[in-house]
């Protein structure tokens, strides 16, 4: 009893850690100084602007500054820290307007610096703020992956339940299909799926196709999963008795045999998330997610596939750890849910 | 990921759209880097020698390039992709060659020529004592038979479009032996010109393969060297699939430097297979090849392998003959057409319409963020490069939303604002919004697109940026007619007008925004025509000069084709190979081949 609860603290505290990191990428226009698809065209590739609270005198300033950065003379991405001006950072400033989880429509953005752009990150080869870019790609990142895994659970249940509980010809079939899915090589099933789809979409309907055929192909492991956990569920005493009394298949399924599935779906949904995240930014690295100027994790690391990118720009890379704490978060949770799982069997 | 920046080029054909690669090499062979003193000399045998001006080098070694793709073919009758003529342009000659250093004519096999009065007979005096590279000598016989062979409607040459003049073919006499005439049907302006990159071929080899109707599968790449000869500086020596080629000297080859040595000075010519631009350059900073440029390096590359200190030095060898554009589908659609398409069409039939666009796109940021400042903003199709025809008086509006808005607004156009977001919307309430293809792998022009999504947005237009791979969007642009706008990009083999016809007659192979027109679709099309014709008939270079200055009016006027810019040709190689003078006309880095060499180590040290 004693691990239950241990664990059960561990569980609630990464999903605190997990709630946060959410909150802030839903929130992406607040935490995001710039809109994303702005481009600073005077300073293409410009690298991280250093937040300083010493000047060169060293004075210290009541609030952080930055010093503007200057092109220099006849290069096209070679910067200099122009020291004589010291631009304060305001918070809660004013700026470009957009909708707080895509309602509520505001113009307030924590931070700013005036008229210069604050590259937090760097910026991009058309200028546009790599930070605020970071934050909205993970709006479209993480919702694919959200989006698809519970696709993929909801279909993984119905016919994990259905296999399970009828068993028979049922099972074999639905087990069969199950397994020809796990055997697909889902990359480039993916890619011949979206090769096939017309190329000139919306970002919105990009979108919401590479969330439905990653959730639609993923969902066989899932329904492997329940059937197994229906399938011991319903030898237990209490099923029989319950159908003894006369209890309904529907009845037994949502009464006593679903309830069981729970701790596997939880498990298997901190599982799926992060790998669905990663599966949409492998298919926008390769141009067959949301198209440009639209941005997500996978194609902000797009421009990496060049070469004088890869050895020119360090901070491109940048958006490629914003993934790190969610994927450990994700991880941290299965692996927290599970041992609580198998600490309430005992 | 396949990066290779391929172009849209048009070659000997009108017809041919070329392949999706970068480096079209359009013409056959490469010659003399400045204007050759024509004297005649001896060196052991009594061949009529080219004695070219120069740097003088060392014999011997073998010269490393790479090609993005491999050749299909070593036959200049069928050979259709880029690196197929780059190879042969190393291994055949032409009878006149433009130089690429200076653009105008030069003697090649043909030594000197004469023009009739009339303008329709053109006498030309082959060089005696030329031999093939396998020593068989070459003479009127082969000229004639190998016009023969590119004018033969069986063969289908690509060349062959190119070699009908007022609707009918140029007629090939041999007069003696080393004399050949070519009649015209009609005047043709700067007719000589048609001569470069138009191989002679062997007959004695050539022949047999011809009469049994075999010559399309004539020299491809599986053919030993000792069955494919030609009268370039390099003969066939290896090929191995998917890895390389090489080019061994040619010792019958009939130029001498300024000390009477035979040229070419090397002893090999390698080219390496990579699959993409991105391979290229870390092949060239391995130091395993000895020069990059065959297709141009990318500003990006340009500028990563400039900030490496090493053995070699870049060169930006200046703005090319490469024009991109933008253009809207203007082509008249059947009753098939997707209603979608055929209703903007009204929107972009309108000149205003485009000026509209014209305005608002941003060149000076197209050319600072793609090309990184090394290339020129364009506003027609005449390059700077391209001094000898550019209508420099042209205007060059600087970039005006305003005025774009006002072009708009008495085109009936007017704006609303949704969703906080400003739309344009056309007199009937519908909101304007297209969608732009471009090709997926040619990582310049999708930055463009991308930048002129950018600039449209301000003037309330939705864009939507659609990559396609190069092959399905020019079935679009060309067959089904299946697109809203495109952007494109041609690279002219040639700074003359004549090589760039086919994309301004209404009937012409590249006209890309109405393919097919049967007769003029608007007067001012109709007008280009007549004034086109005009110039091939006229003999002076003033008078058609005057002539192309109003097409190139006319066609800034009517803005069918949005002009973005120009890149320039960006190209770089080890210290230590000599002579390497780059162009701006293709073949950049190679059209020299047969006067560049190696330094020996204390040479390259001193450079």
């Amino acid at each position: 009893m004693k691990i239950t609860n241990q664990n059960r603290r561990k569980v609630y505290a990464w999903l605190i850690v997990l709630v946060g990191l959410h909150l802030v990428i839903a929130c992406a226009g607040f935490f995001a100084p710039y809109d994303p698809t702005l481009q600073n065209r005077e300073r293409p590739y410009a690298p991280p602007m250093r937040v300083h609270w010493f000047d060169a005198t060293g004075h210290i300033h009541a609030r952080p500054f930055v010093y503007s950065q200057q092109l220099r003379a006849g290069s096209f991405d070679e910067y200099e820290e122009d020291k004589s001006s010291a631009l304060p950072m305001s918070f809660f400033v004013s700026g470009s307007p957009y909708k707080l989880l895509g309602v509520i429509p505001l113009h307030t953005h924590l931070f700013g610096a005036g008229e210069t752009q604050v590259f937090l990150l760097g910026s991009d080869g058309y200028g546009r703020d790599l930070f605020s870019r970071m934050l909205f790609g993970g709006q479209i990142s993480l919702l694919a992956g959200l989006m698809a895994a519970s696709l993929a659970l909801c279909t993984g249940l119905l016919i994990g339940a259905l296999a399970g509980f009828f068993g028979g010809w049922t099972d074999e079939i639905l087990m069969r299909v199950a397994e020809l899915f796990l055997a697909l090589p889902w990359l480039y099933l993916l890619f011949a799926v979206r090769a096939f789809l017309p190329l000139s979409v919306s970002p919105l309907q990009a979108f919401l196709m590479v969330a439905l055929l990653i959730g639609a192909v993923g969902w066989a492991r899932p329904a492997r999963l329940i059937r197994g956990v229906v399938l011991s569920a319903k030898e237990r005493d209490y099923v029989p008795a319950a159908r003894g009394f006369g209890a309904s298949d529907f009845y037994l399924l949502r009464r006593h045999i679903l309830p069981s599935t729970w701790s596997v779906i939880l498990t298997q949904a901190a599982l799926l998330i992060p790998q669905y995240v990663l599966a949409e930014v492998t298919l926008s690295f390769l141009g067959l997610g949301v198209p440009e100027p639209t941005p997500s994790w996978g194609n902000l690391l797009a421009s990496l596939q060049q070469y004088s990118v890869l050895t020119s720009y360090w901070w491109m890379y940048l958006p490629g750890l914003a993934m790190v704490p969610f994927f450990l978060g994700y991880l941290a949770l299965a692996s927290a849910l599970q041992t609580s799982a198998e600490g309430s069997k005992i | 990921m396949d990066r290779r920046p391929e172009g849209f080029r048009r070659g000997i054909s009108r017809r041919i759209v070329a392949t999706a690669l970068s480096a079209l090499l359009i013409s056959a062979a490469f010659f003399q880097q400045a204007r050759p003193q024509d004297k005649t000399r001896n060196v052991g045998t009594n061949a009529d020698l080219l004695t070219l001006p120069g740097e003088i080098g060392n014999r011997g070694g073998r010269l490393v390039v790479s090609l993005r793709a491999e050749p299909k073919t070593l036959n200049p009758l069928i050979a259709n992709d880029a690196p197929s003529r780059q190879v042969i342009g190393a291994m055949q000659a032409d009878l006149i060659h433009i130089n690429r250093a200076t653009q105008m004519t030069e003697p090649a096999l043909a030594k000197s020529w004469t023009v009739s009065k009339d303008g329709l007979q053109y006498t030309l005096k082959l060089r005696e004592g030329v031999q093939f590279s396998d020593g068989h000598p070459l003479d009127a016989d082969d000229v004639v038979f190998s016009f023969h062979l590119y004018l033969d409607e069986k063969v289908a040459a690509p060349q062959r479009d190119l070699l009908i003049v007022g609707g009918k073919p140029l007629a090939v006499k041999k007069v003696d032996p080393h004399t050949v005439t070519f009649e015209l049907a009609k005047p043709y302006g700067a007719a000589e010109r048609l001569f470069d990159g138009l191989a002679i071929l062997p007959k004695h080899l050539l022949e047999q393969p011809y009469k049994e109707g075999k010559l399309d599968q004539a020299w491809s790449l599986g053919t030993p060297g000792n069955q494919i000869s030609g009268a370039g500086p390099f003969r066939l020596k290896e090929y191995v699939a998917g890895q390389r080629l090489v080019l061994e000297r040619n010792p019958y080859y009939w130029k001498v430097d300024g000390e009477a040595n035979r040229l070419p000075y090397l002893d090999e010519l390698d080219y390496l297979f990579v699959p993409s631009a991105d391979a290229e350059v870390i092949r060239f900073q391995a130091g395993e090849t000895d020069l990059i440029g065959i297709s141009r390096v990318a500003a990006d590359n340009f500028a990563a392998l400039s900030r490496q200190v090493g053995g070699h030095k870049m060169i930006d060898a200046g703005p090319g003959l490469e024009y991109n554009f933008l253009f809207f589908n203007l082509n008249e659609l059947g009753a098939k057409a997707s209603p979608e398409i055929v209703r903007k069409q009204k929107w972009f039939a309108d000149v205003r319409f485009r000026q509209a666009v014209s305005l608002a796109v941003d060149r000076q940021a197209i050319v600072r963020l793609v090309y990184q400042g090394r290339g020129a903003p364009l506003w027609g199709p005449v390059t700077p490069a391209d001094r000898r025809w550019l209508n420099s008086s042209l205007p060059q509006p600087a970039r005006s939303i305003d005025k774009a808005r006002e072009l708009l607004r008495s085109a009936g156009f007017s704006w609303k604002t949704q969703s906080g977001a400003e739309q344009l919307i056309d007199s009937r309430g519908a909101p304007v919004e297209f969608s732009v293809i471009t090709s997926a792998s040619n990582a310049e022009r999708l930055k463009m697109t991308t930048l002129i999504q950018d600039d449209l947005k301000q003037l309330g237009m939705l864009v939507q940026v659609v990559p396609l791979e190069f092959r399905s969007l020019l079935d679009r642009v060309m067959q089904t007619k299946e697109y809203d706008a495109c952007v494109l990009g041609v690279a002219n083999y040639d700074a003359d007008p004549n090589a760039d016809m086919n994309v301004w007659l209404s009937n012409g192979g590249s006209h890309f925004w109405n393919m097919g027109e049967t007769k003029p679709a608007t007067p001012w099309e109709a007008e280009i025509d007549r004034l086109l014709e005009q110039q091939l008939a006229s003999r002076t270079a003033e008078e058609r000069k005057r002539i192309y200055d109003r097409v190139q009016q006319i066609i800034n006027d009517n803005e069918p084709l949005i002009f973005l810019a120009s890149p320039d040709i960006l190209v770089g190689a080890k210290n230590s190979v000599g002579n390497f003078h780059p162009a701006v006309l293709e073949p950049y880095v190679l059209w020299n081949v047969e006067q560049i060499y190696l330094r020996t180590g204390a040479q390259s040290a001193r450079q």
